[in-house]
């Protein structure tokens, strides 16, 4: 980056660069979130994500960083997600060395000790403190991942935060943030996220892609795969999607699959190939059985002859 | 910004609104903000800044599109229609839909009074303990409407669940370095005195799918009064299916404080109130679309049939065992068992038979409060099952 560095919100100026940026790193954006992610820039709202799993809504925060050339900080959220482990935490062992070590240096005065090892030099900053203390410049891309995984407790916390983009350490005061990070927001929605939230996001749903759309990711993530294999490879993975299965291949199985079959060396499909690798594309016992059954009625000829996969 | 644009986005809210999409203020607002920020503004632009600004959930977006063609013209016409009137679907009455008449949650004190001799209705009060034991279906009317009162005043709850979440606690479980390190900085910080966290307990989520066949209208419509005595004493988490040949989520419509308006609204939503039975499809539509959103950290499931299922039972069987093995216990109410003599032998009920953790009556208030007592006892811990059985998996 050449120059004084932009405001993130000023970076791009229209939606269709936004899909171009992140198109030059390998992430192919549809219309809807290209102008999901313009907003969610120049308004400076978090943007949040929903889909199956495997849609790719981790892999915008990761285009994005890339694209904007910005720090990525991420969060996985699981059950009893708390503070001490998003926000910040006080290095307790270190602390108790270091009253050990005051005191045999002979300090008595408890204030001091308490002033002491209650400095920055003490404070472990989690995912949040980091996104929040950012000042080298550009703000970084927050990630908060499969928010439906923590519990409503993180939720409201998180709720706070991401309205004043600050948080209070008792002992140290209030951070605050200089320029708000971008934050992107996944879930897969095993549990409802509270409107509240989801209301100071922009909202996205980010269903299965297209076959074309599907067809140049697979081009972009698996270099050396050969035009054919690709596209059997995406109409197949979208014929078994049409299917009723619990799992429907997403587009991360796709790209799996796409590489078995090239580091195996197969050209194009068959049904000896599809058979012995479909563990890439499918992860549940009842799906592979029920996909197996489909192949005897003629499921990859199917496949193969939709007009996509014959271009 | 002009205002004419702002007022026709605020209408365009309120016809969201019409439709159940919620929209705040504040998210028009963010719209009107949105819209200035974008250098160009086509129709599909604005389509699309309006559903990331407006709509936070998926179950929104098809409303919100047909609200929007609409409102906006299908034509990239700009002219705004004027909608509150015509944007509406066709939604019967109340009082229309209140006539239907295969509505089976008609309260229990007009249920059936035509058939009864007067005789029979005025001689018809047992003794409390006679009653507690007596099978609904004996019931009479008003013995019925008893049972009802009594039913709801039961006070339980399920066990709660053990989080991932720590909170202080005096037991000795796990330390807690941040109390610890606060309270011995009195004496300079020497770790005298430790402090402990543990799991902090949360109520667990108890999911309901319910059978409303004719023969088992009488028993669903007790264990649901059951149910919603227990969700407005302790306002547990709690989900409700019923089933018949198609599955219906009722959740919202338990939220009713008054348990007779809660299950009109019930009757009023559910569609198919004929036709045969389909269990092991209606698992399969529930397991498919409902399990990963209401199954998530350990529910109890209660399945509340009498096991007439006219689908495959291999499906069930399939079904079945992907359900015991995402909750934390399944349980299966089936008012027969309490009759003397009954075999489980339906084909259904054989097919699931093997992936019930409980299989317990329903019929009476007696066997109501045995279930209360067994559910309130419920281990924190899964139900075992034995390795190598069906229901432990492969």
């Amino acid at each position: 980056m050449e120059g004084t560095p932009l405001r993130t919100r000023d970076r791009f100026a229209s939606p269709e660069e936004v899909a171009q940026a992140l198109e030059s790193v390998g992430y192919i954006a549809d219309r809807a979130l290209a102008v999901a992610v313009y907003l969610a820039l120049k308004l400076e709202r978090p943007l949040f994500l929903e889909g199956q799993p495997g849609v790719g809504k981790t892999a915008v925060a990761l285009a994005l960083s890339q694209a904007l050339g910005a720090r990525l900080i991420r969060l996985q959220c699981y059950e009893g997600l708390d503070l001490q482990s998003a926000v910040y935490e006080w290095d307790y062992t270190r602390q108790l060395l270091e009253v050990r070590l005051l005191e045999a240096a002979g300090e008595r005065d408890k204030g001091q000790i308490r002033r002491h090892i209650f400095s920055p030099e003490f404070l472990l900053r989690r995912p949040l403190l980091q996104a929040l203390e950012a000042s080298d410049g550009l703000p970084p891309v927050l990630l908060i991942d499969e928010l439906d995984r923590a519990d409503e407790e993180f939720e409201a916390f998180l709720l706070e935060v991401l309205g004043d983009w600050q948080v209070t350490v008792p002992e140290l005061g209030t951070i605050r943030a200089q320029v708000p990070p971008v934050v992107v927001v996944t879930s897969n929605r095993t549990r409802e996220v509270h409107d509240a939230l989801k209301r100071r996001c922009l909202y996205c749903w980010i269903d299965y892609p297209s076959f074309e759309k599907e067809y140049a990711i697979v081009l972009a993530k698996v270099p050396g795969a050969p035009e054919r294999l690709a596209r059997q490879v995406v109409a197949f993975a979208q014929t078994v999607r049409e299917l009723d299965l619990y799992k429907s291949p997403g587009v991360a199985e796709t790209l799996d699959w796409a590489a078995a079959l090239l580091a195996l060396d197969h050209g194009s499909l068959t049904a000896e190939v599809v058979e012995e690798t479909l563990g890439a594309l499918l992860k549940y016992h009842d799906d592979l059985q029920r996909v197996r059954e489909a192949l005897r009625q003629g499921l990859l000829e199917r496949a193969l002859a939709r007009p996509e996969a014959l271009a | 910004m002009s205002g004419r644009l702002l007022s026709y986005l605020v209408r365009f809210a309120r016809a969201l609104r019409s439709e159940g999409v919620l929209v705040t203020p504040e998210q028009v607002t963010a719209l009107a903000r949105a819209l200035d920020s974008l250098p160009s503004l086509d129709r599909e632009t604005f389509r699309l800044a309006a559903r990331a600004t407006l709509v936070c959930r998926r179950e929104d977006i098809e409303p919100f599109e047909r609200v929007f063609d609409l409102f906006f013209g299908l034509a990239g016409d700009a002219r705004p229609l004027v909608l509150e009137r015509t944007a509406r679907p066709f939604r019967p009455s109340r009082p229309l839909v209140a006539q239907a008449p295969l509505v089976p949650w008609r309260r229990g004190d007009d249920h059936g009074q035509e058939e009864l001799p007067l005789s029979d209705r005025s001689f018809s009060y047992s003794p409390l303990d006679v009653l507690r034991h007596r099978r609904f279906e004996e019931c009479s009317p008003d013995e019925m409407a008893v049972l009802q009162r009594l039913v709801r005043g039961l006070r339980w709850a399920l066990p709660p669940r053990r989080t991932r979440r720590l909170r202080s606690s005096g037991r000795m479980r796990r330390p807690d370095l941040r109390r610890t390190l606060r309270r011995n900085l009195r004496h300079g910080g020497e770790p005298l005195s430790l402090a402990w966290r543990e799991p902090s307990l949360r109520p667990r989520r108890l999911v309901v799918l319910a059978d409303i066949s004719g023969s088992m209208e009488r028993y669903t419509r007790m264990l649901l009064l059951f149910l919603h005595a227990l969700v407005q004493a302790s306002g547990q988490p709690l989900e409700v299916f019923l089933f018949g040949s198609r599955l219906t989520r009722v959740t919202p419509m338990l939220a009713q404080r008054d348990p007779d308006l809660a299950l009109d609204a019930l009757g009023r939503t559910v569609p198919d109130w004929s036709g045969g039975t389909r269990i092991g499809h209606c698992l399969h539509v529930f397991n498919r679309h409902w399990g990963k959103r209401v199954l998530g950290r350990g529910a109890v499931v209660v399945i509340i049939s009498d096991g007439w299922d006219q689908g495959e039972p291999e499906l069930l069987a399939a079904e079945m065992e992907r359900l015991q093995k995402r909750c934390h216990r399944l349980l299966w109410l089936n008012p027969l068992l309490g009759l003397p003599g009954y075999q489980p032998l339906t084909r259904g009920m054989q097919a699931a038979l093997p992936y019930v953790d409980d299989f317990l009556p329903a019929d009476s208030l007696a066997s109501l409060e045995a279930l209360a007592r067994r559910l309130g006892r419920l281990p924190l811990s899964r139900a075992p099952r034995r390795p190598g059985a069906p229901g432990s998996g492969r």
